[in-house]
């Protein structure tokens, strides 16, 4: 039980220094887990968060689920995630009250009017970052353009394109590699 | 049942939102279309403070578009809703890690994932484009092109993407000391 709280406050810890999320959250992991706690070394640190980016869900809940689990099983993962979304549950709900009592002023409606352009070129470094990773060759060039065009012009879900890209990677696999070993692990 | 349906909602989201918090973002635009619980400039305004404040974006973006639907047990409910494939996920691939990360078929599937979840939250970045830097009301009023783009928030938008990108000294600056100063510029020239 005692280990269990450990676990929760440990992650909180981690939630609540951790700003933006993703790549932000690594080296607070490693300080925490790897050289406070010794919970995981450097390179199972390194493995959880790559397949806490190419499973499903938010990476800090990924990589805080194999760490708890990693401790003490099912419940130690469960521990973990809580507490890494402790704090933003808090501090989100406290935020969007006030936020919300406040919205209709003239100039917190100008401040959100500049703070949406900031979000535009965010969101646009963000794909930058994103697309030195995906876009690789050919193939993921036409299914990038594919999903784009689609998800700009249609109203389909986009389950719909996560489902079609995940067959389409491996048809074209297929069809590169046929009977051999299969696309480059990284 | 409205706790029921934003549980369901937001465990797609977190089941289908590959790629980390922003990847949540076409889901959450989908998710204002269809159900009407929020608006588009809503969920704008959600990611900057989401991104402003501690802890994981995309957790951040759940726990306050539940809050907007439905105060604290809405908060409560979409982020369980999105943390829970998330946790089933995590624990089955746990077991079997080595076959997992050495599958053919689940490297081949994640090598046209990645371009796909790329491009999803590249839409998505386009209607917050929209939003932001065109008028696209006035341009439907006037007909004049010069009226569709909103030249304060292009100029704004011009300054930050060199900052951020090419100036070194503040290119590796925190992405909440550019909300916060775009936030002033907005007051002070009314955006």
């Amino acid at each position: 039980m005692k280990e269990l709280w450990i676990l929760f406050l440990t992650f909180a810890k981690v939630g609540v220094m951790t700003f933006g999320g993703g790549y932000a959250m690594l080296p607070i992991l490693q300080r925490e887990i790897v050289e406070n706690k010794g919970w995981a070394t450097n390179e199972e640190l390194t493995d959880y968060f790559a397949i806490g980016q190419c499973t499903p869900g938010v990476i800090a809940v990924n990589t805080a689920t194999f760490i708890g689990q990693k401790r003490r099983g099912i419940v130690g993962g469960i521990a973990a995630t809580l507490g890494v979304v402790c704090p933003s549950l808090v501090i989100i709900s406290v935020l969007a009250g006030v936020i919300t009592s406040f919205s209709h002023l003239t100039w917190v409606q100008h401040a959100f009017g500049g703070i949406r352009v900031c979000v535009c070129v965010l969101i646009f470094n963000a794909v930058l970052k994103l697309w030195k990773g995906a876009v690789r060759d050919i193939w993921a060039l036409l299914i990038f353009l594919g999903v784009f065009a689609a998800s700009l012009f249609t109203n389909l879900s986009p389950v719909v394109f996560v489902l079609l890209a995940g067959a389409a990677g491996i048809a074209i696999d297929l069809i590169k590699n046929p009977g051999g070993k299969g696309a480059d692990p990284t | 049942m409205i706790y029921l349906r934003l549980f369901y909602e937001f465990f797609k989201t977190g089941l289908f939102a590959v790629g980390g918090g922003l990847a949540t973002l076409p889901f959450l635009y989908d998710m204002a279309d269809r159900t009407g619980w929020f608006t588009a400039g809503q969920l704008a305004d959600m990611l900057a403070v989401s991104e402003s404040t501690p802890g994981p974006i995309g957790i951040n973006m759940a726990t306050y578009v539940g809050f907007t639907i439905r105060g604290i047990p809405g908060a409560l409910t979409a982020t369980l809703g999105i943390v829970t494939p998330s946790v089933i996920i995590i624990l089955i691939v746990a077991a079997f890690l080595k076959s997992f990360r050495d599958n053919r078929f689940v490297n081949a599937a994640f090598y046209g994932l990645r371009p796909a979840s790329t491009a999803m939250v590249a839409s998505a970045g386009i209607s917050v484009i929209v939003l932001a830097l065109l008028q696209t009301e006035l341009f439907r009023a006037t007909g004049l092109v010069t009226d569709l783009l909103n030249w304060k928030a292009i100029a704004l938008a011009a300054v930050l993407l060199v900052l951020t990108r090419w100036v070194k000294p503040t290119k590796g600056l925190h992405p909440i000391l550019f909300i916060l100063s775009s936030a002033v510029i907005g007051v002070i020239f009314q955006f």
